[in-house]
């Protein structure tokens, strides 16, 4: 995989996280209190350090096939979670992520949170808030940026593809001070999920001993197989008897209205 | 403190498993029998894993989406 490769997968993947972190932070801040806000972002940040810190140099202990066979295997395994929900996202299954709706979830429970501090925070519910959401979302980013450049071995530029991705969604949230609603995360979900189950296929099969046939060609064949799969997933599930139970804007469909989504909506992710 | 553990461990499941199991295993078991017929039997079993990984992902939205009123599972 070439360096552009390497820093453009990272970059798309961090993008998607960085997105969803916003959303939570900003949800904190204005309707709570910038203050507490900043600091639990700032803690989550430290927390995180410390994990890339303990972690980065623990990978590079191990032989490269067996950490490609461990990581090959989170990889897939994190990849599979990303593609189900994106194809059953993609076929009406599931309501689409919007980061609007999110929001405005976000917003009205924090409104309905009771207020107070503690150990030195003025707002405690805004600190946890903005904590939680950065911690969550920042593991994702970590996770992703440490496993690809540790495969590749150039940490330095999955760090930098990472952190372009944590400072452009940074910037964007600062000037719109709103949710990023017209990022296309779940198209990018989709594309995110083809290209870590088949980074995962790819090394964790290597990791087991297999010799690709054509060698690191057979990456760019994978990639091309599995989404070309997922699409027809996707055309699959739209076409089944059953049918979406949700249209494409995530809301329940005609005559479903009383119906719930066959797949509730998740948390985090 | 077994409250904080179960929790604490519930994050990590949630983390890297997320909502169905079946998926990571089903990940697990191919990488295993690939590791397995490249080293014992000597077969360069490179097709495997991408097979039982587009299953998994197949299965695994069969489950979700078959019979709407029992896509509790996941």
């Amino acid at each position: 995989m070439n360096a552009f490769a390497l820093v453009l997968t990272v970059f798309v993947a961090c993008t998607v996280e960085a997105v969803e972190a916003l959303t939570i932070v900003l949800a904190a801040g204005l309707t709570r209190e910038w203050r507490s806000t900043f600091q639990g972002m700032a803690v989550a940040l430290v927390v995180l350090a410390a994990v890339v810190a303990a972690v980065g140099p623990a990978l590079t202990l191990f032989p490269l096939s067996t950490l490609r066979l461990v990581v090959g295997a989170l990889l897939a395994v994190f990849g599979l979670q990303w593609l189900r929900k994106a194809v059953l996202r993609a076929s009406g299954y599931k309501g689409l992520h919007d980061e609007t709706s999110i929001y405005a979830r976000q917003v009205e429970a924090a409104r309905a949170a009771a207020t107070g501090g503690r150990h030195g925070v003025g707002d405690w519910y805004a600190f946890t808030l903005s904590f939680k959401g950065v911690l969550l979302e920042g593991l994702e980013v970590v996770f992703i940026a440490i496993t690809f450049g540790d495969n590749q071995g150039n940490l330095g530029l999955a760090a930098l593809g990472a952190a372009a991705a944590v400072l452009v969604v940074a910037a964007v949230g600062v000037a719109a001070r709103a949710p990023l609603a017209r990022v296309p995360e779940n198209t990018m979900k989709l594309a995110v999920g083809v290209m870590l189950t088949s980074f995962g296929t790819f090394w964790g099969a290597e990791g087991a001993g297999v010799t690709w046939p054509g060698h690191d060609a057979a990456l760019l064949v994978i990639i091309i197989m599995m989404a070309a799969v997922t699409l027809g997933y996707i055309a699959l599930l739209r076409r089944s008897p059953a049918g979406p139970a949700v249209t494409a804007a995530g809301r329940p469909a005609a005559g479903a209205a009383a119906a719930s989504p066959a797949v509730p909506e998740e948390g985090a992710r | 403190m077994s409250r904080r553990l179960r929790s604490f461990a519930a994050f990590w499941y949630d983390f890297v498993i997320g909502d169905d199991w079946r998926g990571a295993a089903a990940v697990a078991v191919a990488l295993a029998v690939t590791a397995l017929l490249v080293h014992a039997a000597g077969i360069n079993a490179w097709w495997l894993t991408p097979v039982c990984v587009i299953a998994a992902l197949g299965w695994s939205l069969h489950r979700a989406t078959a019979g709407r009123s029992s896509a509790g599972d996941t």
